[in-house]
């Protein structure tokens, strides 16, 4: 079904290939969803406010307390796996997951286990122009655990610390889990999975996926076969890769280790490995004699959950436009390439963007090289998201028209562009300020035409001997002259004229 | 003012007494609390008496009649010590939760607290309400007023103690196995435990979620209606909680007429006392006499509802106790070396010797590998259980059996063996298995110790089984009262002495 592979790694002594091998990736992912309160109690969902000021018995697991569930999560889940073609099961139910850590007030946490809300799904990405898809095994509601603070010691870190501090805030957030097939072939492939994946959520409203806050996390499983055999060998787990960069490093770094030790006859442990970063390698987290026994059994403070069919089928009649979908539109409305319309269309914010400066009067194609040119390009260097900043899309269909109607060049837009975020002025007001208006005046383009006629003898020569394409150096000429402000078009008709008259 | 006994006296002439000016709820709070001073020493029933707040909290209520009126105004109650009340500890009986005070009220009490209910204080049980004799609190062991060397059953044996030794007009208790039933028969007085839902758990310290629900302790049939009437309905903060689908009616039934009984032959094979089973048969004549029919039905399945139960409850306690961890509040060991030891320590001295077992047996029960043929199988035998009682329902009205197979047994008789101690509620335990409605009226006496007549019925037939109960409870007039003597063979030297008083 994917025809997108990572080049098969080939390995063997004196360069004689074994075997070829090939990863087998899956991905299991956890996004906080932005409702306004928690999961299971009536707090605040937050970011940034003082510690433990909103909590309460519940999401303190005080005595006696009692979960509720949060109608508008399980919305929200359903639109996750509504949208991850899932089937979202009539009945399920919730499971407390057992295990001690001062994070987890109840000492379990409220999941999802074998009766978990949505099921059986898939989603189409794309690596460069090729569409590939991943099965979802599964979407399921649980809450979040509350925020260690390591005080003391070695920079925030739990080793070396002196003590170490709970912020309950963030305990009992709701948090959606969503499980993959292992489908996917290549880091690279993971990689480009996650952050379509992520723009989905963002898509739906329901997550800002905000990566500094940690709204969505994620562990990689990921195992290597011979290429070409449909048997899956025993995967480890990955964890600690907060960006889409360590994600693609991890991997890069776990699928050569495990085909090193199968080559050199070795076995893989089901284990879980820690990503580090600096030093770009994976080491074991813990081993298996210490795997937590999670103990599951069903939530007796809640009851089933049963979701009802006409619910869901509003859902799905409500569900905003999804990336797939508007990178097809942009390609078929605007008339884009299939790769343009990718860029575009896969984002939210970006895309957004796009169709207001098309709705401001711009051409849709204009419109299109400006955005992922040098706006893209804006953003990428200043590090902001689509639709934050100076340049808005509004001061971006101003500059595009003056470039369209002729007021300055193309390099001349450029370089407004550039001093629109450098002086934060309207483009307009850069145009005058700086002079870069377009001269397309004849009278005051002659001289200058004149003057280059009269110091290019030998090209004018050449020129008049037939040989027309010397007159786009003539025409560069004029351009420097006037500091790039000339009209092309106006100087090259005014130099066949001196030429041909 | 009347002389009034509190040994005989209910809320429903207390009530009367109040409206028509015969007594103040000062006098009356005095009555209780002046008992309270004069038996407490030998019953130990409260683990705290909040004298002050019932003193002041009578006059004020005396004194804002008017804005403080209605059907419980005024009337004083004991609260077994398990359900948390905001300002006033609750400690469960453990050191765990050792001068714990609460940050919010349970709801059961708040709706009385609402309808200006004084409150004598806080009553003694089992540790986390795990046991029959109250012999498992971590503070004091209660003794029954009827015989002080006698337990008072449990785990809500201090309520019942208070009940009967006049220390409380009447109290609220909780029932996860038995606790409401089987020490107000043996205490003599009147306990119900409502269909699973009708009262909110929030606020009662969770044992076994599925099955813990609170109910009254009084010494009518009236009475437990007044009280129930206040305390049942749907609560938001628990998603079990339902609306009962008709309100609790206050009895008056005289007769019986047409009213099919059935008696499980299975719950009389259990090894009945012979006193138990005389009273018990007398009882089952009397409803003849009063125009109902007695008809022997079958509970299959009766002889594995004990072992499931101790599956299912020690499973969800060993899960509902994990919070007490020391992190957040609570007791907490002296330096802990890391967070293992902190977890380890806090709950090796937190914590008595059978909730420890409870702990133990509950996390078994749900490890891996060992899942499926304990819980997993546990909740089938439930599902049978259930079964067996809906099929028995369908023929009859109400079943009846003896609450408790024995009287009041010795202080210290069964502690070494907890098997015993569990065979105390061989005849309440399938109620709490299958979630249904059930009281305890006291039926007589045999070696001078009540003996209470257990009625079950379906799901929210509370109003069949009070006005059952009130008519059975008018043909027995039981009307003996506790005297406080002391067969004394296990309690201790010093309490025997003062008992002869």
């Amino acid at each position: 079904m994917n025809s997108h592979r990572r080049p098969a790694i080939e390995r063997g002594a004196e360069g004689a290939p074994l075997c070829a091998w090939e990863p087998v990736i899956g991905l299991e992912m956890h996004v906080e969803l932005d409702t306004r309160t928690k999961m299971f109690c009536a707090c605040e969902v937050t970011k940034g406010d003082a510690p433990n000021t909103h909590t309460c018995p519940k999401c303190l697991a005080h005595p006696g307390a009692l979960p509720v569930v949060n109608q508008r999560a399980i919305e929200y889940a359903a639109r996750i796996a509504l949208a991850l073609n899932c089937s979202v099961r009539p009945r399920n139910i919730f499971h407390r997951k057992n295990y001690f850590y001062p994070d987890l007030p109840k000492a379990y946490q409220i999941s999802q286990y074998d009766e978990p809300l949505a099921v059986e799904g898939w989603f189409d990405y794309w690596v460069d122009d090729e569409k590939l898809r991943c099965r979802i095994n599964r979407v399921h509601m649980e809450e979040d655990a509350a925020k260690l603070v390591h005080a003391g010691g070695d920079a925030g870190r739990i080793a070396g610390s002196d003590y170490s501090m709970v912020d309950f805030n963030r305990g009992g957030t709701p948090l959606i889990e969503i499980v993959s097939e292992p489908d996917i072939p290549s880091p690279e492939a993971a990689r480009e999975f996650l952050q379509q994946l992520r723009n989905l959520v963002i898509e739906l409203g329901v997550s800002a996926c905000n990566m500094e806050e940690g709204q969505i996390r994620w562990d990689a499983n990921v195992s290597v076969r011979p290429e070409g055999s449909s048997d899956l060998g025993t995967r480890t787990e990955l964890k600690n890769m907060n960006s889409f960069r360590y994600l693609q490093q991890a991997l890069d770094a776990e699928i050569p280790r495990q085909i090193e030790v199968i080559e050199a006859g070795g076995k893989i442990d089901l284990e879980t490995l820690h990503f580090d970063p600096d030093t770009g390698t994976t080491t074991p987290l813990r081993s298996k004699e210490e795997a937590h026994d999670y103990r599951y059994f069903p939530e007796p403070d809640l009851v089933p959950l049963v979701i009802d069919r006409a619910w869901v089928e509003e859902l799905r009649a409500t569900q905003p436009e999804l990336p797939a979908a508007r990178v097809e539109r942009f390609a078929s409305q605007y008339g884009l390439s299939r790769a343009d319309a990718l860029v575009l269309g896969s984002a939210h914010a970006l895309a957004a963007f796009y169709e207001e400066v098309v709705s401001l009067g711009v051409g849709a194609k204009p419109a299109a090289n400006w955005t992922m040119g040098e706006y893209l390009a804006h953003l990428n260097a200043a590090g902001l998201e689509a639709g934050h900043g100076h340049v808005t899309a509004e001061r971006l269909a101003k500059l595009v028209k003056l470039v369209a109607d002729g007021t300055i060049s193309t390099s001349s837009g450029k370089d407004v562009f550039a001093r629109m975020i450098s002086e934060r002025a309207e483009p307009e007001e850069i145009v005058e300020k700086h002079g870069l208006g377009q001269i397309s005046d004849t009278s005051e383009l002659e001289d200058a035409v004149a003057r280059v006629v009269a110091d290019n003898a030998a090209q004018v020569e050449q020129y008049r001997g037939g040989k027309q394409q010397v007159l786009g150096f003539l025409v560069g000429q004029v351009m420097k002259a006037t500091g790039g402000r000339a009209n092309p078009q106006v100087v090259s008709e005014l130099l066949r004229t001196a030429l041909d008259g | 003012m009347t002389a009034l006994d509190p040994l005989r006296l209910t809320a429903r002439v207390a009530k009367r007494l109040l409206v028509d000016g015969e007594i103040s709820s000062a006098e009356l709070t005095k009555v209780y609390l002046d008992q309270i001073a004069a038996v407490e020493p030998r019953v130990r029933a409260y683990i705290r008496v909040t004298y002050d707040n019932a003193a002041k909290y009578s006059t004020k209520v005396d004194r804002e009649m008017q804005a403080m009126r209605g059907p419980l105004a005024g009337l004083p109650i004991a609260i077994k010590d398990n359900m948390v009340t905001e300002g006033v500890t609750t400690t469960c009986a453990s050191r765990i939760l050792h001068d714990y005070m609460p940050v919010y009220t349970a709801t059961a009490v708040r709706q009385v607290w609402d309808r200006h209910v004084v409150m004598l204080g806080k009553t003694n049980l089992d540790e986390f309400a795990m046991g029959s004799s109250t012999e498992n609190s971590s503070y004091q062991t209660t003794h029954n007023p009827w015989d002080l060397a006698t337990v008072p059953g449990g785990s809500s044996g201090g309520s019942a103690a208070a009940v009967a030794a006049g220390e409380a007009l009447w109290a609220l208790g909780s029932d996860t196995g038995g606790s409401i039933r089987q020490p107000a028969a043996l205490c003599g007085i009147v306990g119900m435990k409502p269909t699973y839902g009708a009262v909110s758990r929030y606020g009662l310290v969770a044992f076994a979620s599925s099955l813990d629900q609170i109910g009254p302790l009084t010494r009518s049939v009236y009475d437990c209606a007044l009280l129930l009437q206040h305390i049942v309905g749907h609560d938001p903060n628990d998603a079990t909680s339902v609306a009962l689908p008709e309100p609790v009616a206050l009895p008056s039934a005289e007769r019986l007429d047409g009213l099919r009984v059935g008696i499980p032959a299975e719950y009389l094979a259990v090894g009945i006392e012979p006193g138990v089973r005389a009273r018990f048969d007398e009882t089952i004549a009397r409803i003849e006499e009063m125009g109902g029919t007695c008809v022997e039905i079958s509970l299959p399945h009766t002889e594995y509802a004990l072992p499931a139960y101790y599956i299912i409850a020690p499973a969800e306690a060993s899960a509902n106790l994990a919070r007490f961890d020391g992190v957040r509040y609570g007791h907490r060991c002296a330096d802990p070396v890391d967070l293992l030891d902190m977890y380890e320590r806090t709950r090796s001295e937190g914590f008595g010797p059978e909730v420890k077992r409870r702990i133990m047996i509950g996390t078994y029960a749900l490890s891996a590998g060992y899942y499926d043929a304990n819980y997993g199988r546990a909740q089938k035998v439930r599902t049978l259980v259930r079964r067996d009682f809906a099929r028995a329902i369908a023929a009859v009205d109400l079943i009846a059996s003896p609450t408790t197979p024995s009287v009041a047994f010795k202080a210290g008789s069964r502690t070494a063996d907890p098997l015993s101690m569990y065979m105390c509620d061989i005849c309440t335990i399938p109620v709490n298995l299958a979630g249904l409605p059930a009281i305890s009226i006291p039926c007589g006496l045999s070696d001078g110790l009540p003996v209470g007549f257990q009625l079950i019925g379906p799901a929210f037939s509370e109003n069949r089984i009070l006005q059952a109960a009130h008519a059975l409870e008018g043909a027995i007039g039981f009307a003996p009262a506790p005297t406080f003597c002391d067969s004394g063979v296990v309690a201790a030297a010093g309490e025997r002495t003062e008992a002869r008083a």
